[in-house]
């Protein structure tokens, strides 16, 4: 049974005098426990927006979600926000890209982890601070004794994001959200923060969904890849299999446009052509048929379906890049 | 005539760090770029990586002048730049045209396209056969002619960093310094850019100096690669000949440390994990500027401040006292423990009063 079942999850955004937009469109996907699964896309997909929806966390107005999100059965959706509140951070830890504005600028480090666990674990102070510097110590940050009575504002941003990962990890959560928690980070900074992420959710058996748009972050870490375009997931796979066969044209191209490191530098990169302002509705067709090389009559006029393909995997499109047979 | 267009000979560029309630005293100095010396062939990509706030920017826009050098000799086609003031530098700086990271915060959104790329025209008095000029220009990075009565806002990201290029374009310059030229993009529109640099180079002869963060993009347009850390080059050699064989610590680590979008590499991959955070510029190490990070460091690092030298025929350069004995493992690495680096200081750096001309419209 799946620790988190993301069930025909929406969010629409709705303003006044301005239209809707549908920012996550149907999206469904499951976690299990001690998994690692991945949620790929570029700006504006909808990875942000499908976090916030899980974990309660959009504002009160303005958009409407619907779909279920169960956690353990339980429809986090369907609870009253103070219980929810009881959910997070003792169930589901999170990471966002900015460690600045999830950290209080005026509690020292120390308190901050302590109170997490003051509220969820019902530690006394005491205790709380002394578990508080293990954590922080746990995490990779110098000299922890120290590091207790300091502000988020004197440490440098790597060292924040170890702070919140503390404050994520202090209750042993069963699933932790990580949004970005890179993208803000040189890449040096990326392979601590990465390898300690690893390290961390493969002692304790937590599930981690990584939201990231690197391909290469998805590569090293995730069991299982949702790749999302324009709100609803286009193609997911097992790690392995995605990076090996990817089926989806626009998968298959963001992997043949990037660079690679370890290949011998080719004379030009393939290139998707326009970009996501070029986009159909998916009620009018593929959102992609715009930019893909694939595009065949079949894919505009009607929703393409998502289609269940092996082992878990799915594939919402009409002419998908062949498969290649073994010889 | 040599065969580079820009030679940079020992540049410095130190912001001073202000104090008291008026400012008025300088109590030390961010070293942002201390002492690099480079060349950079015509009709050739010179890369510069490095880590944020080890002093890229700076040297791209002291080498435009765009910032005041402390220090240091910078030759353009055999012109010395320094020497040059005010007209004169306005004019020469048509030569040298500067491509941003973030194309929104860079173009005016209150500005046509149009008015956009005919400011730059006007303001060196380029007037000739105007309208076609913009035309083409806009076609040769891909955009429509009707662009030209839209604004900024009306296009995508990739599409505004077209305009970005477009409009150091229209003043027909020799070199483009392009600060992070894709590193705002949405992934899928990357290539496309990097694709026209390319291809503008190939029809027009450019000089490139690219500066980004990403080691694969910056090998992949790149010719030769420099490698900064805290201020100065520490490695220099051809895209190819730096990913074979990397000498200095730091640029293994950078190397070691780029995900590849592959598991099977990602999987089978060694890492040199740094310890710790970049050390403040404003307060750099003794002697090696690398070594509270590095894996190698012996006592000489601490006393000595390694230059960059000449490796081998290759001409690779490396700034290392113990690049050979790395090399050939006769050097062993040890274990790291993390220094605490404080982010900079509050109100230490006042960027406002610091010598700096404009960063944008560059007339
Ligand atoms: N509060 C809001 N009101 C209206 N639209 C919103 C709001 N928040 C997000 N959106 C829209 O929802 C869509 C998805 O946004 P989201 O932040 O989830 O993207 P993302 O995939 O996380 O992108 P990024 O990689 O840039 O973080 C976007 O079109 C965005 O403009
Ligand atoms: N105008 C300025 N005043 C003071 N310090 C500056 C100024 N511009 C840059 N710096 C400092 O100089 C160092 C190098 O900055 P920069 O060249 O922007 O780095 P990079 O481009 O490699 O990220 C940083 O520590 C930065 O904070
Ligand atoms: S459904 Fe059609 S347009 Fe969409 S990705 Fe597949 S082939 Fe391309
Ligand atoms: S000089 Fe010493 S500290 Fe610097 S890179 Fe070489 S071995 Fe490391
Ligand atoms: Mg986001
Ligand atoms: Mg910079």
């Amino acid at each position: 049974m799946p620790l988190l079942d993301v069930r025909d999850l929406s969010v629409v955004f709705q303003r006044k005098g301005t239209r809707p937009v549908r920012a996550v469109d149907g999206v469904s996907f499951t976690v299990e426990p001690g998994q690692t699964v991945g949620l790929v896309g570029e700006s504006g997909c909808g990875k942000s927006v499908t976090s916030l929806a899980i974990m309660g966390l959009l504002p009160r107005r303005g958009n409407k979600v619907t779909g279920e999100v169960r956690f353990d059965e339980t429809d986090l959706l369907k609870l009253r926000p103070q219980d929810l509140r009881d959910w997070r951070g003792r169930d589901i830890g999170m990471i966002f890209q900015d460690p600045l504005s999830s950290l209080n600028p005026v509690i020292p480090l120390g308190l901050q982890v302590a109170e997490v666990l003051e509220r969820h674990q019902g530690r006394t102070r005491k205790a709380a601070l002394k578990q508080a510097r293990d954590l922080l110590d746990a995490v990779g940050i110098p000299d922890p004794d120290r590091r207790l009575d300091e502000f988020p504002h004197q440490l440098s941003g790597g060292m924040r994001q170890r702070a919140l990962i503390a404050i994520a990890l202090a209750c042993k959560p069963r699933l932790l959200i990580a949004d970005e928690p890179t993208t803000a980070l040189d890449v040096t900074i990326q392979a601590q923060i990465l390898t300690l992420l690893k390290e961390l959710v493969d002692d304790s058996g937590t599930a981690l969904v990584m939201i990231t748009h690197d391909l290469g972050v998805v590569a090293g870490l995730c069991d299982t890849v949702n790749v999302l375009y324009a709100g609803k997931v286009v193609e997911r796979a097992y790690r392995h299999q995605l990076f090996a066969e990817p089926r989806h044209p626009y998968t298959h191209g963001l992997l043949q446009s990037v660079p690679r490191l370890d290949v011998d530098r080719g004379e030009r990169l393939h290139q998707i052509r326009g970009s996501v302002s070029d986009n159909i509705p998916w009620s009018e067709g593929c959102a992609f048929a715009p930019r893909c090389d694939r595009v065949i009559d079949d894919c505009i006029g009607e929703t393409v379906p998502l289609e269940p393909t092996f082992r878990g995997g799915a594939l919402r499109c009409t002419n998908p890049v062949p498969q290649e047979v073994p010889a | 005539m040599s065969d580079a267009l820009v030679e940079i000979d020992d540049l410095k560029v130190h912001f001073p760090i202000k104090s008291g309630l008026l400012f008025d005293r300088t109590v030390g100095y961010v070293y942002a770029v201390d002492g690099v010396s480079l060349k950079i062939k015509r009709g050739e990509t010179y890369g510069l990586v490095g880590e944020s706030g080890c002093g890229k920017s700076t040297l791209g826009r002291g080498l435009l002048r765009l910032v005041e050098p402390t220090s240091g000799g910078i030759t353009f086609d055999g012109t010395d730049v320094r020497a040059l003031s005010g007209e004169r530098m306005r004019l020469f700086r048509r030569r040298m045209q500067m491509v941003f990271q973030d194309p929104m915060s860079s173009l005016d959104p209150r500005q046509s396209v149009e008015s956009l790329l005919i400011e730059g025209l006007k303001a060196h008095g380029l007037r000739t056969s105007m309208h076609e000029k913009l035309r083409s220009t806009l076609d040769s990075v891909g955009l429509p002619a009707s662009a030209l009565s839209k604004y900024p806002h009306e296009f995508s990201g990739g599409q505004r960093q077209r305009i970005g290029i477009a409009r150091a374009l229209v003043l027909d310059p020799e070199l483009i310094v392009a600060d992070e030229p894709v590193s705002a993009l949405d992934v899928s529109i990357q290539a496309q850019v990097v694709n026209l640099l390319d291809d503008l180079q190939e029809s027009l002869g450019l000089t490139y100096l690219v500066i980004a963060h990403d080691l694969a993009v910056i090998r992949h347009i790149s010719d030769t690669i420099g490698v900064m850390y805290l201020g100065s080059l520490v490695e220099e050699a051809t895209a190819d000949q730096l990913y074979e064989r990397p000498l200095h610590p730091y640029t293994k680590a950078l190397l070691s440390a780029v995900p590849i979008p592959d598991p099977l590499v990602e999987d089978r991959r060694e890492r040199i994990l740094l310890a710790g955070d970049l050390p403040s510029p404003a307060n750099p190490p003794s002697g090696c500027r690398f070594r509270t990070r590095c894996p190698w460091s012996q006592i000489r690092c601490a006393e000595e401040r390694p230059e960059l030298r000449v490796f081998d025929d290759s001409g690779q350069r490396v700034a290392c006292h113990f690049a050979e004995q790395i090399l050939s493992g006769e050097l062993r690495p040890h274990e790291v423990r993390a220094e605490l680096v404080r982010p900079a200081g509050d109100a230490a750096v006042d960027a406002e009063l610091i010598p700096t001309q404009g960063d944008l419209p560059t007339p």
